[in-house]
């Protein structure tokens, strides 16, 4: 569904991806690690084109369509969906209105359902993300993805600011959604795994999806090495394709 | 001065009727306790619905009520400026309106100052007042006829609401492109009343200064203004609300928005001084450039004179933050689908006393500009 040909990308002047490849097919779930500022939210958006992610080689294609250069609402059209860590506020714009924007086929009952199911109806007059807190915002961006249903979704820290509780009913709607469809969820803690049947994990480090596999595996891997196992495991390997 | 009296508005020419719709006047008058029609420097409606509620031309007030005499150039200074002074030469023009003690008025009263002919000085001067445990609403729209393009136009108005009494004032600009507006305003505001100042522009205009000036006087007094502004073309528009807090427990809020576009240069400003403890005062302004040509100025002021005050302000001018946009278009929205959907919504700030009718009426023109 989704493929990234050797992705070279700069943000700020920096450059934040080497030639990035990788494939996700239709219902697959993966998980993206990565230490801070490895480039994981840089991909996302990169993906979603937007302005000042600049691809300087490579592509993306997403349904078999070359995509590299499309501005962002097209690919949102085409069944591209981000849900993000830090959404904006945007005062004036209820998230109900929000919820209206983002409709393609679900239906006022649906929305509604929708809205109590992630506990956030009595949001739905409120500027969207203004006074939310993170959890609260995490929920409302879940809410606007299943209302848009888009093909493909990419979350962004789904979970980060979110309680115990809130985790484990954004993970199960998260994992609900992805089932049908296919995405990526990038985060740092474990703990929305237990919830999330990812079919695989990918860790993107030095510019490049270094590693992936089974999804426990590389987390416990990451938890008892840090990214440094990765970097060593990474000079291993590489020495014994040249040994 | 002579003028042509009407019956009501309905029997306003057409195209009048329409410019003066779109300031916010019902020419049918339905739901309008009293209409007051000025064109040009002629009076040709005032009249009242409502028993208790006086609508009347301001040179037939002073000469009704001699206490008058005493409001008149009383909360203005008649040497305040160059308009002013021209204002207190004369001819008198403009309306009185008064609810007397414990009287509310049913619905609001309107007051249409309009601008019929090509280069004409309109002079105005208004008196309104509130007297105790009353309520008044005014709707009061400043409209040109269709051709016309340049003229001025000098406002003075003094309003009073007494003890426990209520002011809602709601002014609707819609000046043509080559027309100087020159409002002077103050208010008196006496132990527990409230004064609710809202103001609207959604047309060009040449160059408007104003700047209302509130003096909350008694005890638990309360002021509160709400601004929309919607600048074009090569508009000037100088504006503000001054609040001076006087006495215990008084409290101000000042709210507006301001978009420019094309050419414009909007200044907007707020000066709240707290004079006594324990008063609350708040400013906030937020402003959109949405042209490389425009520009917003915003001076907020907060002066405090005292300890033990409560005051605050909020000022955000700039272009729409892109993050906005690219987040609309995320889920769909075009470019300019995004950009218009945020400034309807920086434009949806909730007025109070605003009625219902106007407000439509300024979605609807809010949507015009920016709808999709």
């Amino acid at each position: 569904m989704l493929k990234i040909e050797d992705l070279h990308l700069k943000v700020g002047g920096k450059k934040v991806l080497n030639g990035l490849d990788l494939t996700i097919e239709q219902g697959e779930k993966t998980v993206m690690f990565g230490p801070n500022g490895a480039g994981k939210s840089s991909l996302l958006y990169a993906i979603m084109g937007f302005p000042g992610y600049e691809v300087l080689q490579g592509k993306v294609i997403f349904k078999g369509k070359d995509i590299t250069k499309l501005p962002v609402d097209q690919r949102a059209k085409l069944g591209l969906g981000v849900a993000f860590q830090s959404p904006p506020a945007i005062r004036g714009i209820k998230l109900k209105e929000m919820l209206a924007i983002c409709r393609t086929s679900a239906s006022d009952a649906e929305i509604k359902k929708l809205a109590e199911k992630l506990n956030m109806a009595d949001f739905l007059e409120r500027d969207v993300n203004l006074g939310f807190s993170g959890g609260e915002a995490k929920r409302a961006e879940l809410l606007q993805i299943l209302v848009q249903r888009p093909s493909f979704v990419m979350f962004d820290e789904p979970d980060s600011g979110v309680d115990v509780e809130n985790v484990e009913l954004v993970g199960k709607e998260i994992d609900r959604y992805l089932s049908g469809h296919a995405g990526i969820v990038i985060t740092h803690q474990g703990y929305i795994l237990n919830f999330i049947k990812a079919s695989r994990a990918c860790v993107l480090l030095g510019g490049r999806i270094i590693c992936s596999g089974d999804p426990r595996e590389i987390m416990e891997d990451i938890k008892s090495k840090g990214y440094e196992g990765c970097v060593k495991c990474q000079a291993r390997k590489g020495m014994r394709d040249e040994g | 001065m002579r003028d042509e009296k009407m019956d009501n508005l309905e029997q306003l020419p057409e195209e009048v009727k329409r410019s003066a719709e779109l300031a916010g006047i019902d020419t049918s008058e339905k739901n309008r306790s009293g209409s007051f029609f000025q064109q040009d420097n002629s009076i040709l409606c005032a009249k009242s619905r409502q028993k208790g509620v006086e609508v009347l031309a301001i040179e037939q007030a002073l000469e009704k009520h001699d206490w008058l005499k005493d409001y008149y150039w009383k909360a203005v200074d008649k040497h305040k400026d160059e308009y002013t002074m021209a204002a207190a030469k004369g001819p008198q023009r403009g309306y009185f309106l008064r609810t007397e003690p414990g009287v509310e008025t049913t619905y609001p009263l309107q007051s249409c100052l309009f601008i019929g002919k090509e280069g004409i000085a309109q002079r105005v001067h208004n008196i309104i007042i509130a007297e105790e445990d009353s309520h008044l609403h005014v709707i009061t729209g400043c409209a040109v006829n269709t051709h016309v393009k340049g003229g001025s136009h000098i406002g003075i108005s003094e309003f009073y609401v007494k003890k426990n009494a209520s002011i809602t004032f709601t002014m609707v600009h819609n000046w043509a492109e080559d027309v100087d507006v020159r409002p002077r305003s103050a208010a008196h505001v006496a132990e527990g009343g409230t004064f609710i100042n809202n103001y609207i522009c959604m047309r060009p205009v040449k160059a408007l200064q104003m700047y209302p000036t509130i003096h909350l006087l008694g005890r638990g007094a309360r002021a509160s203004s709400g601004s929309i502004i919607m600048a074009k073309k090569n508009s000037l528009i100088d504006i503000g609300f001054r609040v001076f807090l006087k006495a215990e427990a008084t409290s101000a809020e000042t709210i507006s928005r301001v978009v420019a576009r094309d050419s414009s240069k909007v200044i907007a400003r707020g000066h709240l001084v707290g004079e006594v403890p324990g008063i609350k005062a708040h400013l906030e302004c937020r402003g959109l450039v949405l042209s490389p040509k425009a520009s917003i100025h915003a001076i907020p002021e907060l002066e405090a004179k005292q300890e033990n005050l409560d005051m605050s302000h909020e000022a955000a001018v700039g272009k729409i933050a892109e993050k906005e946009i690219l987040y609309l278009m995320s889920r769909g929205l075009s470019e300019d689908e995004a950009t218009s959907a945020i400034i309807r919504g920086f434009l949806k700030v909730d007025i109070k006393g605003l009625p219902e009718k106007l407000k439509a009426e300024v979605d609807k023109l809010t949507e015009m500009e920016y709808g999709i």
